[in-house]
């Protein structure tokens, strides 16, 4: 899965919130998406989804504008992990599962699907809660239920809003180590807008901090999270080290005065 | 991390396999509890319609009901008790089979589609269209169908009124999006306008004529023939008894519905996710939406508005069967259809011989019952 994001440019009526955004993503890669809240990085993944569409520019996939493909087809390609997966009616785990089997089932569903599902909940660890109702679990585990959603999707690029805010720090490394997993298994890519500069830094193959709904530095970790940019961008000082190889951030204060 | 690999070896092979076929089996069982449902509703309503046949002034007895109906089938009617069971119980408890089903069913959908467990098939304005559309033949006579007088005009204003509010609303996400705020604002103004203009209109009326319009408003099942059941076509001496319009609105309507009922599963998900699943959220939840409205204006044009049954029915269901639609919408309509044949057949012998309008005697049984339940309830929901 290639994906090509080329001058995207998107905004709620005379608000810009996406500008001249240009990224490209290799194949197995896990791109991390940073910024401040508003700087548009929900929005991103948004019109890579097409649940939003871009005013201009185009983001192609695997050489193929996303336009042209039936919502259905890209459900196939790609899965999409929300911020806030509320579920207005009880379900139960496994049912809410087995809705990322949709895209690829009739009406009914089948055997095949049914082994999707417990396959994607085993390598989740979460077999236990299948039948438990969704709206009676934690946060954490509601996290793991809806990346096992977008697991049997099968898709070849998976989004993630935020899958770490409001989780604990054992479910922030679990939810972590199982995006790392499967796209190194499944040699798919994964988009994940995070807010925790440090878990980005750890698990992100290549960063991108974005501003004002503008790129602002894109590259490796070890070069996107250095002091100078996270004043720039966040307004505040840190101070940064090395661990294992990767930026390591204490944010120290905010900046009196920040040049924002 | 090394916490994180020890907890998946909890899972090891052996009981790995053994946990995934434990899963397994409850899964079943899940499934054949939700059909074990809907067996049980469609006993409940052969046994309940077996007993409302009996009661009533004349008396019958239930295996006499069974026989009548029976050799209905095949003979002539005749006898006093066969023209009693056969032309006056029978479609009264046809239609209430009919409009419970269709009620709860619309509920159903639009519960879902709107993402809101207060919603009903009157939410967005049917009821108060249909009244308006009424109470404007009873009072002056005017009506939109040319030449249609005496009760086709009442049943056709009634239907064609009651779709106006889904009109407007279509309209309306043409400009906005169909989100499920947007709907169910736009079906509150809806319903404010058509009351108030049935108020206006009652207000300038005879006070026989407002009462007549009244009574049709409050529901009742008293205003059912075969005509609204059956269609009965002759062919010379070939008699060949066709679907009327009340069961022909509700096939139309219930397949394509079942047909939507997984991806008004994911829509239950929320729209973002529910697109990420590849459903064409707006478009359907459009398309829903008409035909809810139609199948819930083919009913109320005949029945005027039974509250409560598209509301309660609905939410019992999903206590004990849970909310997949592909089993939520025959439950629904099944239990719906008992429900409303239960309140009928009390309406009809609560203070016998005067026979009580339905509409108000749902609500006043449902409410209780629904009570109760929510108490018995240990979750947050209901």
């Amino acid at each position: 899965m290639k994906l090509k994001i080329k001058d995207v440019e998107f905004g709620y009526s005379n608000m810009p919130v996406l500008q001249n955004v240009n990224i490209e993503l290799a194949e197995s890669e896990i791109l991390g998406v940073v910024g401040p809240n508003g700087a548009g990085k929900s929005t991103l993944l948004r019109c890579i989804d097409r649940i939003l569409i871009p005013q201009k520019g185009c983001i192609m996939l695997d050489g193929r504008d996303i336009r042209e493909i039936s919502r259905m087809e890209l459900a196939r390609k790609i899965g999409y992990v929300p911020q806030d997966g509320s579920q207005i009616f009880p379900a139960t785990v496994f049912d809410t599962v087995l809705m990322g089997r949709r895209p690829h089932l009739g009406w009914r569903s089948s055997e095949r699907d049914t082994e999707k599902v417990l396959e994607t909940l085993k390598m989740l660890n979460i077999e236990d809660l299948a039948m438990r109702d969704i709206n009676e679990l934690s946060g954490g585990q509601q996290q793991k239920v809806f990346i096992a959603r977008a697991l049997t999707q099968e898709p070849e690029l998976l989004l993630l809003d935020e899958p770490t805010s409001n989780l604990d720090i054992r479910h922030q490394l679990e939810v972590m180590e199982i995006v790392k997993r499967v796209v190194r298994e499944r040699g798919i890519s994964a988009i994940m807008a995070i807010h925790d500069l440090n878990l980005a830094s750890r698990y992100a193959d290549r960063i991108i901090m974005m501003n004002g709904g503008r790129v602002y530095a894109e590259g490796k970790p070890s070069s996107v999270l250095n002091a100078e940019n996270i004043r720039h961008v966040y307004g505040v000082e840190a101070k940064l080290s090395n661990h294992d190889g990767r930026p390591y951030i204490v944010p120290l204060r905010a900046c009196v005065s920040a040049n924002r | 991390m090394a916490s994180i690999s020890g907890t998946e070896t909890v899972s090891g092979a052996g009981t790995g396999t053994e946990k995934i076929a434990e899963i397994k089996t409850q899964y079943k069982k899940f499934i054949g509890r939700k059909i074990l449902f809907i067996l049980f509703s469609l006993i409940l309503i052969f046994i309940i319609a077996g007993v409302s046949a009996t009661l009533g002034s004349y008396p019958i007895s239930v295996t006499e009901v069974y026989s009548i109906i029976w050799h209905g089938i095949f003979q002539n009617v005749e006898t006093t008790q066969e023209i009693v069971v056969w032309n006056l119980r029978l479609p009264r408890i046809i239609m209430g089979i009919l409009a419970g089903m269709g009620l709860a069913i619309a509920g159903t959908m639009m519960q879902g589609i709107l993402r809101n467990p207060l919603a009903s098939p009157f939410t967005l304005g049917i009821a108060s269209g249909a009244g308006f559309g009424a109470a404007l033949a009873i009072l002056s006579g005017a009506g939109i169908i040319a030449g249609a007088t005496g009760e086709y005009l009442i049943i056709g204003n009634a239907f064609l009124f009651s779709l106006i509010p889904t009109f407007v609303i279509l309209l309306f996400t043409r400009y906005k999006r169909a989100t499920p705020e947007t709907m169910i604002l736009a079906g509150i103004a809806m319903l404010y306008i058509f009351s108030a203009a049935t108020t206006l209109l009652m207000y300038f009326s005879e006070s026989e004529a407002v009462k007549e319009a009244y009574f049709w408003m409050v529901g009742s099942l008293g205003r059912a023939t075969w005509d609204e059941l059956i269609f009965s076509l002759n062919l010379g001496s070939l008699y060949i008894p066709l679907p009327g319009p009340v069961p022909i609105v509700l096939i139309g309507c219930i397949i394509p519905l079942m047909w939507k009922s997984w991806d008004l599963n994911v829509m239950a998900a929320g729209d973002e996710a529910a697109k990420s699943l590849g459903v064409n959220v707006e478009q359907t939840r459009i398309l829903i939406l008409i035909i809810a409205s139609l199948m819930t204006a083919g009913i109320v044009c005949f029945t005027g508005t039974i509250g409560f049954i598209g509301l309660v029915a609905p939410h019992m269901c999903r206590m004990v069967i849970g909310s997949d639609n592909r089993f939520l919408i025959p439950a629904s309509g099944l239990f719906g259809a008992a429900l409303l044949l239960t309140a009928d057949t009390i309406a009809r012998r609560i203070i016998a011989p005067e026979i009580l309008p339905v509409g108000a005697i749902t609500a006043f049984m449902g409410g209780p019952l629904f009570l109760y339940l929510i108490m018995r309830r240990r979750r947050e929901y209901w």
